[in-house]
């Protein structure tokens, strides 16, 4: 068993929550620096010009991609054999307060949805955890836009609606999505499960790097078809027409109950952030 | 060609500025979010006057990120939107002429524009690093316990904007969309 105090996830949470704003991770700019190439409509070249030159201003300068720099999701996979003293939570919320002060990054939870007052310091954290087999601590620090949050939907299917309907229901949100959540978007897309897990995988499918494709090659067929008939949507950067929609899409499943098809699509707009540190 | 445009624009200059076009915007504008559009416009039931000079203003929907030492502004890109749309019309009305931000507009925006002589710009998503190189000066108007969201006066160098709805209702949300498919066929 090995020991580690939680307080060791904070100074670690900090550096991610600051890396993360300000350095867009490497697959995403290789998605848009490969969609530059491949836009054959004007006015959508300028605008991913645009994209190009902002992540370049905002990683030498060390200034925030986005100002909108969102609620801090933290997911920790726990290796079963760490035990951890003390106490997650606050140290977790600790790694945030710090790193949303240092780096200068922007404010933006409010601590009851409804009497919305600010709580000052971007916490709490969406904190998600999970065991896993061994004694290391992967830590994954995402900061989420709400522009597209707002954007995500979530159906419950039925059975016979298929794949046929799995596939109509993720175009159509991305299609009334619009320009509102900053494209070009990744999807993410959970399938299965129960109500909470399906928007569960789509979240962690957002998580995933857009270099990899599901392991499983039905699914990730269906990545590809569904990222090529949303850029037949002609949407495009910022909604203003073009090719380039989403730069990827990427599927999460599990099994379910045999009388249901759970299917959330969770939007994430061109700045993707999210940044990884094992312990 | 971009178009320069040096603000305040005026409800004659609001008029002639169309759908599609690039625009690079000069001049004083305001920011504003959710939280201060509903101060404002209850002040504006009210009938008290604004912290503002809204007549001719541009709003331009942003909360920024703190800004280092020693630079003007933080990270600085629009917000959506939508979320300004029950409030936009009274601030139209009130003499607001030009609106600053990204995604779609609703129905009761686009007649007040119509009506009054306003416009819709979209600055892009996401380019807050970008953006913020224009903002050449920063000082908090009103409303400061609101942190990010407080009213701020800008002054801007060269913004680059894109006007997505005109005083005459033409979107290019919806323009822009269909020439690109139509050029696909
Ligand atoms: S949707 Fe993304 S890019 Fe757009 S403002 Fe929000 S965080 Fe920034």
């Amino acid at each position: 068993m090995r020991e580690l105090s939680a307080d060791a996830l904070t100074g670690v949470i900090a550096r991610l929550c600051v890396e993360a704003n300000c350095v867009l991770p490497c697959d995403v700019k290789a998605r848009i620096e490969e969609a530059r190439k491949t836009e054959p409509w004007e006015t959508a070249q300028g605008i991913l010009d645009r994209i190009i030159e902002n992540y370049g201003i905002a990683e030498a300068n060390a200034v925030p991609i986005c100002q909108d720099t969102g609620v801090c999701c933290v997911f920790l996979k726990i290796g079963q054999d760490v035990h951890l003293t003390g106490d997650i939570r606050a140290a977790v919320d600790e790694g945030v307060r710090r790193g949303y002060a240092e780096g200068y990054l922007r404010k933006s939870v409010v601590k009851d949805p409804l009497r919305r007052v600010n709580t000052g310091d971007n916490t709490p954290a969406m904190l998600y955890t999970e065991l896993v087999p061994g004694d290391r601590i992967e830590i994954t620090v995402a900061p989420k836009g709400f522009g597209s949050e707002n954007m995500s939907r979530l159906a419950m299917l039925k059975p016979s609606d298929g794949v046929e309907g799995v596939k109509a229901f993720i175009r159509k949100t991305v299609e009334e999505a619009g320009p509102n959540p900053c494209p070009p978007v990744v999807v993410g897309v959970g399938i299965g499960g129960t109500f909470d897990k399906a928007a569960y995988l789509a979240k962690k499918a957002l998580m995933r790097s857009t270099d990899e494709r599901n392991a499983d090659p039905y699914y990730a067929a269906l990545e590809a078809e569904l990222l090529e008939s949303i850029n037949a949507l002609g949407v495009g950067p910022q909604g203003f027409g073009g090719r380039t929609t989403a730069l990827a899409v990427n599927i999460e499943w599990m099994p379910t109950h045999i009388a249901g098809l759970p299917v959330a699509v969770n939007i994430n707009c061109h700045v993707t952030r999210h940044k990884t540190a094992v312990l | 060609m971009d178009r320069r445009i040096q603000l305040p624009i005026t409800r004659e200059t609001a008029r002639t500025i169309k759908s599609g076009e690039s625009c690079l915007l000069s001049g004083v504008i305001y920011t504003a979010r959710d939280a201060a559009h509903k101060r404002l416009c209850e002040l504006l039931r009210e009938g008290r006057p604004l912290p503002f000079d809204v007549k001719d203003a541009t709003i331009y929907y942003v909360g920024p990120t703190p800004a280092k030492p020693g630079r003007v502004i933080g990270s600085a890109g629009p917000t959506t939107s939508y979320r300004m749309d029950a409030y936009s019309p009274a601030m139209i009305e009130a003499g607001e002429t030009g609106m600053i931000g990204k995604g779609k507009r609703g129905p009761e925006v686009v007649e007040a524009m119509k009506r009054f002589g306003a416009v819709y710009f979209a600055a892009i998503g996401g380019a807050g690093a970008l953006l913020s190189s224009c903002i050449k000066e920063a000082e908090i108007v009103c409303y400061e316990d609101l942190g990010a969201e407080a009213v701020r006066r800008l002054r801007v160098e060269d913004l680059p904007v894109v006007c997505v709805i005109d005083s005459e209702g033409n979107n290019l949300y919806e323009s822009g969309r269909n020439a690109y498919l139509a050029s696909q066929k």
